[in-house]
């Protein structure tokens, strides 16, 4: 009986008309579930949309539920400048009721293009005032901040006897030659925000001169922050296995200790360290979206993403630093990290506005 | 014109002769009535008209691009008709599809289906017409018994030999007993001896059966062979219709002896028992209608002999088993072909005289 | 027998309208055709045309008024030209180099039993389903500084244009040896010989017989893989570096970061223009060689290497493999048991718990995330492309038909972003309120999986024999039953491969998957993505353990999909 082969297509015929009506009742079904979700106002579902890089732990999301009676339920897809351009895109018909993941570099886009209605958070009093970029209209609330920073391999600075860069100037010294790797300011957000960061300190019209001096010094540029990272980056445990050979690579301030996570036995110290100097500060917000289905359960959920509880799981959920003053940063941050004292910053409009020309400046200068 | 006219008459005052045919026209199992196929501006199947009776083996011969397979195809259903209609059983089968004419067709080159073993082959009419496995065992059996490979039910069709092939094929056709079994070019790609063997058993296996044959060839021996009645296309028409005695013995034109492999043909004046030819006088058949026509003289109605009043130079001999052609240059006229005895010919060179047998000279209509 | 008598009963029908027959038999196929081409038709037109004609109109209709002066504007923009010439020229490189490297292989794996045959084939497909930023890590490892090349020749690759092209054939070389090979195992190999019978040379049979046979379906795998490299992201991102950059990146950025809209849109329209070049070519080129074959079973044309050329040729192909696939798929694996604390399974059982924060779920269920994603868009996939590749067997100079073949392919050249960021914005309202369904992720997978079905089915379909359905036809086979009983299993093993593909294709979708937001069930692909986004150690590692995942999770679903077909059913 050599029936297998007619069994199998018939079986896959079969697969096929019940792939089609699961398809077709699954899209009814849902698009049920998802009109009573939406429809109903009194609904016990918060929607939050973010970027892929979102998380948050569990126990803390059923914390808020407990608390409130919402069930949060997550959106997320893309990079943070995707996530936001979905946002506006569908901003008439918004698929959530909050949004988070708006950073200082994006915020104008989203503000201008009115994505937000204006709340304010219950503890906002708990943030300092230089995170609080839209004080006066309170359109967005800021949730967490970070530092894009060169961070640099300590092992190979030891061994050779060199003493780490500490500041943009540092970078441009012959000591430093070949050792930078950076990234794309068109494809990568930490590359953009180290250029911000040398705008700031350079101004309009010296930047372009620092990079090219930048570029006479061996800064080498690849596309995402990924590659610069995991594979050209010495002093990451990727970048060794890979064989990276840039001791020098721009990353965030709270690379150090993810780099030590999940590490036994611990080590003394990160392989990684922050040359503080060349920070330029990050910021992201959270917003109620303006057409938001459930607004009461989106307030609730803004102001409990600034609640100690949700603050104080960030850190080792997506590597940043709560924005709350009293938010306790877990062990392996106060062991491993650095203090970023004075990022260097540049307000959301003024980004806006030169970005693209300056995009287009640095392409001519460091890559053609 | 003349050609479709002659056609017509002739298949109508024939076939009522045949033995096998002897059936009112309302009682054909088969007819094709003024059926017409057209690829693009070329008429493949002229208003073609044609009966099959049940139980007759209908063979139509003719050059390849006459329409034959055309025809077969029309009738199976797989080419639609521009005009005109297949009758099977009384019903036109404008609107039937093929899968449900309940005819059977032997392709040319065989197209087995590869992925099936032979008794899938064989068993796959039966099963498309739902038949009980058991009986589909059956029936598989049998048939590859009757066609002489007892034990192939489990080889793989690429193992097979042409011949084998050409057996399953014919199996495959006759498994779901179709009222009507076509075959295209049955014998096609065989080799001689195989063929001549294979044509007596077929012939007596469809008496056997009793099947309704229609077979298209190229080849009038294997038609002659096999067939009640032969029919020879031209052009998508029918140019000649009879028993194979009958269009052996009375081509109905030119197209038709030349067809039938005679090629000594030339234009004579009849007076009374007499051509006048370009070879001189030749006796024809008494009753012979006066005037100008075209003459048919067979080879074996070249006698070669001491007496005949007609030198000839022999040019070329060619040994066919169990006579010898013979081309033959006269003093005066084309050239001729005769055929004699092995022990009889000529040699190459040689002069001979050549006289006339009236038997075998055929005057063909103009 | 009586049962055959009566089935014969019933086909004697009378005969009713009045319609001309040959036009009526006409219309009826047509009639056939229209029925089969309608599900394909709506599956594009609301999942594909749809949505990109959504996010088109809405760059390039702002405010109320058209903006047709951005389509000159951006097209005569010097930079733009620059890349659109280098996204054609190193796809059709690619193309011609893949086909160059893989043609032997095809070969080698269609015709040559040698022992791990299944397995390799399988394997070499695996690259195709590896997220491009992990395939590009490896093969830096394989070309960069002190990488195998680097070692051994002196030579590195790592940043330029050989390094895209290279690794443009380690993602495509499954292509041409899945949709060429396929074909290839059941051509019968008498017509080669009879070519050599008749004095042919074996390069000169192979290049008059087998050749033109196999020209459609080298067609059909050139154009996936021009397609494919045509809309190369990752890899120019990874190997090419930021001096390298391709329409579909162009179009990313002006999408995702620089949010302008209109550009982007034009940028989806050039690359709309010279698809259709493409797929225009093609056309032609396969209008001019098809043609019935005489197809075998596959298990009959396969033999051991014979002589020393065919050894030579299998063992060249083998090394090819090992050095251009092995190799870095294996470094890939090396990783993901290279711990801090020596080698061991610490990334892989980290990948089963939830501390790690980067997601709600485990990392391991992001697998079976993938696999009910892959299966369903498989299933669309073959369901869609099934029929509209029955609807296309017959080949008709039609060019309403021809655009259907065109408009399927059209998905393979277009940027995964326009269409992730079509469907958020089109399928937003009622009957199609589709933007938070899980449904979006397998549909947009089986819009790129599509297009490798009917380009691996439609070749072979093509090369029955028409004769043979006929032959099934006049034996009593309704046209449904002639599909089912003579062509699917003829075309059996073109199914299992093309489903294999759009499984594989399904697996390894990432572009169009990330920018679709959906509720918590990222894919293999997603995840080590997220994974890789981060800093440290472990989430390096479990990115390592999650691509060997994926490895063998794709291996492992086309050894099965594979042996669910088997040859040869002679069932009675």
């Amino acid at each position: 009986m050599r029936t297998t082969a007619r069994r199998a297509m018939g079986a896959l015929a079969l697969a096929t008309a019940a792939a089609i009506v699961l398809a077709a009742c699954g899209s009814d079904s849902k698009d049920k579930g998802g009109d009573k979700a939406a429809g109903d106002s009194g609904s016990k579902t918060v929607t939050l949309v973010s970027h892929d890089s979102f998380a948050a732990s569990k126990s803390v999301l059923a914390e808020f539920t407990k608390e409130t009676g919402y069930t949060v339920k997550v959106l997320r897809g893309g990079d943070a400048g995707a996530a936001v351009n979905q946002a506006i895109l569908t901003k008439d018909h918004p698929r959530g009721d909050v949004f988070f993941g708006v950073d200082n570099t994006l915020l104008s886009r989203a503000l201008d293009n009115g994505l937000f209605t204006p709340y304010t958070a219950k503890d906002l009093g708990q943030v300092p005032a230089g995170l609080q970029l839209d004080a006066g209209k309170h359109r967005v609330t800021p949730i967490d901040s970070g530092a894009v920073c060169v961070n640099y391999d300590r092992g190979y600075f030891t061994a050779h006897h060199l003493a780490p860069p500490q500041s943009f100037a540092d970078l441009v010294k012959p000591a430093y030659k070949n050792l930078l790797v950076t990234e794309n300011v068109s494809t990568s957000s930490p590359g953009l925000a180290f250029l911000l960061g040398t705008a700031a300190t350079y101004g309009d019209g010296g930047w372009q001169g620092y990079w090219k001096q930048l570029k006479s010094n061996g800064v080498e540029v690849v596309d995402s922050w990924e590659q610069a990272y995991n594979d050209r980056f010495s002093g990451s445990s990727a970048g060794k296995q890979a064989k990276g050979d840039r001791p020098l690579v721009v990353s965030y301030a709270s690379s150090p200790p993810a780099e030590v996570v999940g590490v036994t036995p611990e080590p003394a110290q990160s392989p990684v360290g922050v040359a503080t100097g060349t920070c330029f500060q990050q910021i992201e917000f959270a917003g109620l979206l303006h057409g938001a289905k459930n607004t009461a359960g989106g307030q609730a959920l803004i102001d409990f993403m600034l609640g100690k509880a949700f603050q104080e799981d960030m850190p080792l959920q997506m590597y940043v630093d709560p924005v709350r003053k009293d938010a306790a940063l877990p062990p392996v941050f106060t062991k491993y990290g650095a203090t970023v004292d004075h990022p260097a910053t540049m307000p959301p409009d003024k980004i806006a506005a030169d970005r693209d020309d300056w995009v287009g400046s640095w392409n001519s200068i460091v890559l053609k | 014109m003349t050609a479709h006219s002659t056609a017509n008459s002739t298949a109508h005052t024939t076939a009522p002769e045949e033995a096998g045919a002897a059936k009112a026209a309302d009682t054909a199992l088969l007819r094709l009535d003024a059926a017409t196929v057209r690829f693009g501006a070329r008429t493949v199947l002229d208003a073609l008209d044609l009966d099959v009776a049940e139980h007759e083996i209908v063979c139509v011969l003719g050059p390849s691009g006459s329409g034959k397979s055309t025809l077969l195809r029309a009738v199976a259903g797989l080419t639609p008709l521009d005009a005109g209609r297949v009758l099977l059983d009384g019903a036109d089968q404008r609107d039937v599809p093929a899968h449900r004419r309940g005819v059977g067709l032997m392709f040319q080159d065989h197209q087995l289906f590869p992925q099936r073993d032979v008794g899938g082959n064989v068993g796959f009419g039966p099963r498309m017409h739902k038949a009980p496995r058991e009986q589909r065992q059956r029936r598989v059996a049998e048939l590859l018994d009757l066609v002489g490979l007892p034990d192939a039910q489990a080889r793989a069709v690429a193992t097979l030999s042409g011949g084998e092939q050409q057996r399953v094929a014919l199996a495959r056709a006759l498994a779901p007993e179709p009222r009507l079994l076509m075959l295209d070019e049955p014998l096609g790609q065989l080799d001689r001896s195989l063929r001549e063997r294979l044509v007596v058993e077929l012939r007596q296996l469809f008496g056997r059966l009793g099947t309704t044959v229609l077979a298209v060839t190229h080849d009038q021996g294997e038609a002659f062979a096999l067939a009640d009645r032969v029919v020879l296309m031209r052009d998508g028409t029918v140019a000649q219709s009879g028993t194979p005695y009958e269009v052996w013995q009375h081509p109905a034109d030119e197209f038709v002896a030349r067809f039938l492999g005679f090629d000594t043909i030339a234009d004579a004046v009849v007076t009374g028992t007499a051509a006048a030819t370009e070879w001189g006088p030749l006796p024809v058949p008494e009753g012979t209608a006066e005037g100008p026509c075209r003459l048919l003289v067979r080879p074996t109605g070249v006698v070669l002999s001491a007496g005949g009043a007609l030198r000839c130079e022999v040019v070329a001999r060619t040994f066919r088993g169990g006579h010898v052609g013979v081309r033959l240059r006269p003093e005066r006229g084309p050239l001729l072909e005769a055929e004699c005895a092995l022990r009889d010919a000529p040699r190459e060179g040689e002069t001979v005289g050549v006289g006339f047998d009236p038997g075998d000279i055929v005057v063909l209509p103009r | 027998m009586s049962a055959l008598r009566t089935a014969y009963g019933r086909g004697a029908r009378t005969p009713r309208g009045t319609a001309h027959p040959a036009a009526a038999a006409v219309r009826r196929r047509a009639g056939v055709r229209a029925a089969l081409m309608a599900l394909p038709l709506l599956f594009f037109a609301a999942f594909f045309a749809y949505p990109v004609a959504a996010i088109v109109t809405r760059g390039l209709h702002e405010g109320g008024n058209w903006h047709l002066g951005r389509i000159a504007d951006v097209a005569g923009d010097a930079g733009i030209r620059h890349v659109l010439w280098f996204t054609c020229w190193q796809a059709a490189a690619s193309t011609a180099l893949t086909l160059l490297v893989a043609l032997p292989g095809a070969y080698v794996f269609a015709r040559l039993d040698f022992p791990g045959r299944r397995l390799l084939r399988a394997v070499v497909t695996v690259p195709f389903v590896l997220p491009t930023v992990v395939a590009g890590s490896a093969f830096l490892a394989l070309l960069g500084r002190d990488g195998f090349t680097d070692s051994l020749f002196g030579v590195r690759l790592d940043t330029g244009v050989w390094a895209i092209l290279i690794a443009h054939v380690f993602f495509n070389y499954a292509v041409v040896v899945r949709t060429v090979g396929g074909l290839w195992a059941q051509l019968d190999p008498a017509q080669e010989e009879a070519a050599r019978m008749l004095g042919a040379s074996r390069l000169a049979a192979w290049r008059r017989v087998t050749l033109p046979a196999l020209g459609p379906s080298v067609a059909a795998a050139a154009l996936m893989v021009f397609l494919f490299t045509f809309t190369s992201f990752g890899v120019i991102q990874v190997l090419g570096g930021p001096m390298y950059s391709t329409l579909e990146v162009e179009i990313y950025r002006q999408t995702a970061e620089v949010f302008d809209l209109p550009t982007a849109a034009v940028l989806t329209l050039l690359q709309f223009a010279a698809v259709a070049v493409i797929l225009a070519l093609h056309g032609w080129a396969v209008r001019r060689s098809q043609s019935a074959l005489r197809l075998v079973d596959p298990a009959l044309t396969a033999h051991r290497p014979r002589g020393a050329a065919e050894r030579t040729l299998l063992g060249g192909v083998l090394a090819v493999v090992a050095l251009l696939i092995l190799l870095p798929l294996g470094v890939l694996v090396a990783r993901s048991f290279d711990t801090p604390s020596g080698y061991g399974l610490a990334f892989y059982r980290a990948l089963g718990s939830t501390d790690g924060g980067t997601f709600s779920v485990a990392p391991w269920q992001t697998v079976g995330n993938s696999l009910r994603f892959a299966a369903i868009a498989t299933v669309i996939a073959l369901a869609v492309g099934g029929l509209a590749a029955a609807a296309l067997v017959r080949r008709s100079s039609g060019r309403l038909v021809r655009g259907f073949d065109a408009l399927l392919m059209l998905p393979l050249g277009t940027s995964a972003v326009t269409v992730g960021f079509g469907f958020l914005i089109a399928l937003d309202k009622p009957p199609l309120d589709l933007r938070d369904s899980w449904l979006l992720v397998p549909l947009a997978q089986a819009l790129v999986g599509t297009p490798f079905v009917v380009r691996v089915m439609l070749p072979v379909l093509r090369a029955v024999d028409e004769r043979l359905r006929e032959a099934a036809a006049v034996l009593g086979a309704s046209p449904w039953r002639v599909w089912r009983e003579v062509e699917l299993p003829l075309v059996s093993r073109a199914v299992a491969i093309a489903a294999g593909f759009a499984f594989a294709v399904s697996l390894g979708e990432f572009g169009a998957t990330v920018f679709i937001a959906r509720p918590d069930d990222p894919t293999l692909p997603v995840a080590v993505a997220r994974l890789l986004g981060r800093a440290g150690a472990l989430n390096y590692g479990q990115a390592m353990a999650l691509s060997t995942v994926l490895m063998l999770v794709c291996a492992a679903s086309l050894l099965v999909l594979e042996s669910l077909r088997t040859t040869g059913s002679g069932e009675l």
